[in-house]
């Protein structure tokens, strides 16, 4: 009753003034957030016929709509909403990356064509695996049309994420962009169980890594008396601090967004969740998360623990270092394609860090365009995972894939391209994407870690190499997997996603030209 | 500064006081007759749902309610507040209230439209 009675008096007293919110700025954010409401609603009224049909029309109509406020925001320079919000160049070039990627996803999960009875997402996704609902399940034509509002939900918590000029209001961001990734990493059709698995996995870890996020943010709290991002930087200027708090809240919160990005030795959820997730999520996952944890991860280094430089550069050295090596060399053993990409997907999480040690502008810009390249081609290239299929859905195993480029030489053209990009082969993506990170390195005084990274990237080549060999110099297997002609809608997300390797290969200019704008423009604070 | 927290402090021990005070008392005043269900666990005045071994299903009826106590109940959390400072938020409180209730009632338009208001 006394607190109670407190604020009472306060109320009285105290005339509070309304924060000014620039609702325009923030457009991109709300417009995907209302897109992930409607679809609630459509989901809770609609028929289920007709659920499936409005659904990623819905979600693809958001993606474009905020994607044009995003090209209209274009040159905003501020923080917004009492601090918590800052819009400025590379804000703006990330959200629009994650844009274009939800968008491709959305593809991929709205198509239906690829199973003998629907899509990648199943039916009823409570179903205990092996009972009798369970085959019922795998063979309705229904789909858990939630798998939309969740994705997009998905991406209003990244746009935020990107987005966040406070630690805290970054928490929830986090929180947002995850919650509805554990969900869809456990509606595959197929294999049921390893699907449930990989969402439990992947949302016990990443509950975990939460934790650790908040707990780092506590601490910056204690160090600074803030939670904005401005404050915490000015705050590590000044001398008198208790600097045992501060190095605890970096090292806490690297460890939240290192897990995000799959840096080791944070990467063990990567695989499970690769390899369980219907593959339309594993595509969206692997380039949207990517894009928006490396945004949150450069603004939270650059921007509030930018004064502290030369101490997080040696322990960032270490995990690229690290995540570079562990990637590349465990990825040599795996014998599953997907386990493969996810292996693949951290090393190039160590290649990304490189740019991020680099810290500089060039370094930022190299990050940025990296980010792009990489994942139009992982897009793609789950996009044409889940075009080879046997009888029990997807051939995962790498055996499977034997001999296929005698079979479906287009097929196996694409993925061996894709390959060579990820690899970083010149006339790809790939090279064009290292040679910007690696560059930026050696101007920033990291040349040891380019020459780690270069190491790394010869073995990697290997195993992506072994593959196309696997492909192109043996027999074909005579009972092989059946390469599916009909699902148009992936065989666009693969064909856009390899175009724009090669385009950005070729022609990267452009690109590189809107990084550095971006870049050289700077993070607000 | 730290007087603040006086009544906190008051709260914490009247809250401590009741509950071990409930405890004892109840030890030494309550008759003491068992049955079977005085000793089974108590799960809010339902059969105590058997822990699944294996592949098994159980009821989720009763989480969905639960779930959709807590959502409510995190509404109120933030509704009493800003019904005692309703005056000098304004316009501002009452547009931003608007719009935490409607995205609230979102989640409960679909909860209803989906059968987790049926209980059987």
């Amino acid at each position: 009753m006394i607190v109670a009675d407190n604020h009472l008096l306060l109320a009285e007293t105290q005339k509070i003034t309304p924060p000014s919110i620039e609702y325009s700025s923030l457009s991109p954010l709300l417009i995907v957030f209302a897109v992930a409401l409607v679809g609630v609603l459509v989901d809770a009224f609609a028929t289920r016929s007709t659920r499936r049909v409005i659904q990623p029309i819905l979600a693809g109509a958001g993606f474009v709509g905020a994607l044009v406020a995003v090209a209209v925001l274009h040159g905003r320079h501020a923080v917004l909403a009492s601090g918590a919000v800052a819009i400025d160049a590379p804000t703006l070039f990330m959200q629009g990356t994650i844009l274009v990627f939800a968008l491709l996803s959305v593809l991929l999960v709205a198509e239906r064509r690829l199973d003998s009875s629907g899509g990648a997402i199943v039916a009823s996704a409570a179903v205990t695996p092996g009972s009798k609902g369970s085959t019922a399940a795998r063979t309705s034509e229904d789909v858990q049309t939630e798998a939309y509002p969740l994705m997009v939900f998905s991406v209003t918590g990244m746009m935020l994420f990107v987005a966040s000029n406070n630690l805290l209001v970054m928490f929830v961001a986090l929180e947002i962009l995850s919650l509805p990734l554990y969900l869809l990493a456990g509606l595959a059709r197929r294999r049921r169980l390893l699907s449930q698995e990989a969402a439990m996995k992947y949302f016990l870890l990443g509950a975990f890594s939460s934790a650790f996020f908040i707990y780092g943010v506590a601490f910056a709290y204690g160090f600074a008396g803030s939670v904005e991002m401005g404050k915490v930087a000015d705050a590590v200027g000044t001398t008198g601090k208790n600097d045992i708090y501060l190095y605890l809240a970096v090292a806490l919160i690297g460890v939240g967004l290192f897990f995000k990005i799959g840096a080791a030795p944070f990467h063990s959820w990567t695989p499970d969740v690769y390899q369980g997730s219907p593959t339309p999520v594993t595509a969206f996952m692997a380039a949207g998360t990517k894009v928006a944890a490396f945004g949150a991860l450069l603004r939270v280094f650059y921007v509030a623990f930018g004064g502290l430089r030369w101490d997080w550069r040696p322990v960032l050295w270490g995990v690229a270092i690290l995540t570079m090596v562990v990637g590349a060399v465990l990825a040599l053993t795996q014998r599953d394609i997907k386990r493969m990409l996810a292996y693949s997907a951290i090393a190039h999480a160590g290649f990304l860090l490189v740019g991020v040690a680099a810290s500089n502008t060039d370094g930022l810009r190299g990050s940025m365009f990296y980010l792009v390249t990489y994942g139009f081609t992982t897009i793609a290239a789950f996009a044409v995972i889940s075009l080879v299929r046997t009888g029990d859905g997807e051939a995962s195993d790498l055996s499977q894939w034997r001999g296929l480029g005698r079979t479906s030489p287009l097929l196996a053209g694409t993925f061996s391209f894709l390959l060579l990009a990820l690899a970083g082969i010149p006339l790809t993506s790939g090279f064009t994407g290292k040679f910007a990170v690696f560059q930026a390195a050696i101007e920033g005084d990291a040349t040891p870690l380019v020459i780690v990274a270069l190491v790394c990237s010869a073995i990697a080549a290997f195993f992506y190499v072994r593959v196309i060999v696997l492909m192109f110099f043996s027999e074909p297997l005579t009972e092989g997997p059946v390469v599916v002609t009909r699902p148009t809608l992936t065989f666009a997300t693969a064909g856009i996603g390899a175009a724009a390797t090669l385009v950005l290969g070729v022609a990267p200019q452009p690109l590189l030209d809107l990084a550095n704008t971006a870049a050289s423009s700077g993070f607000v604070r | 500064m730290l007087s603040n927290y006086v009544p906190i402090l008051v709260l914490l021990v009247i809250a401590t006081l009741f509950a071990v005070g409930s405890v004892v008392a109840g030890m030494l005043v309550g008759p003491r007759r068992f049955n079977r269900a005085k000793i089974d666990a108590y799960e809010c005045g339902i059969e105590p749902s058997p822990a699944p071994a294996g592949p098994q299903r159980f009821p989720v009826k009763y989480y969905n309610t639960a779930m959709l106590f807590i959502v409510f109940d995190i509404e109120i959390i933030f509704l009493f507040p800003w019904a005692l400072a309703f005056d000098s938020l304004a316009v501002f409180g009452l547009g931003a209230m608007a719009l935490f209730m409607a995205t609230i009632f979102v989640a409960y338009a679909y909860e209803w439209r989906r059968g987790g208001l049926e209980w059987d």
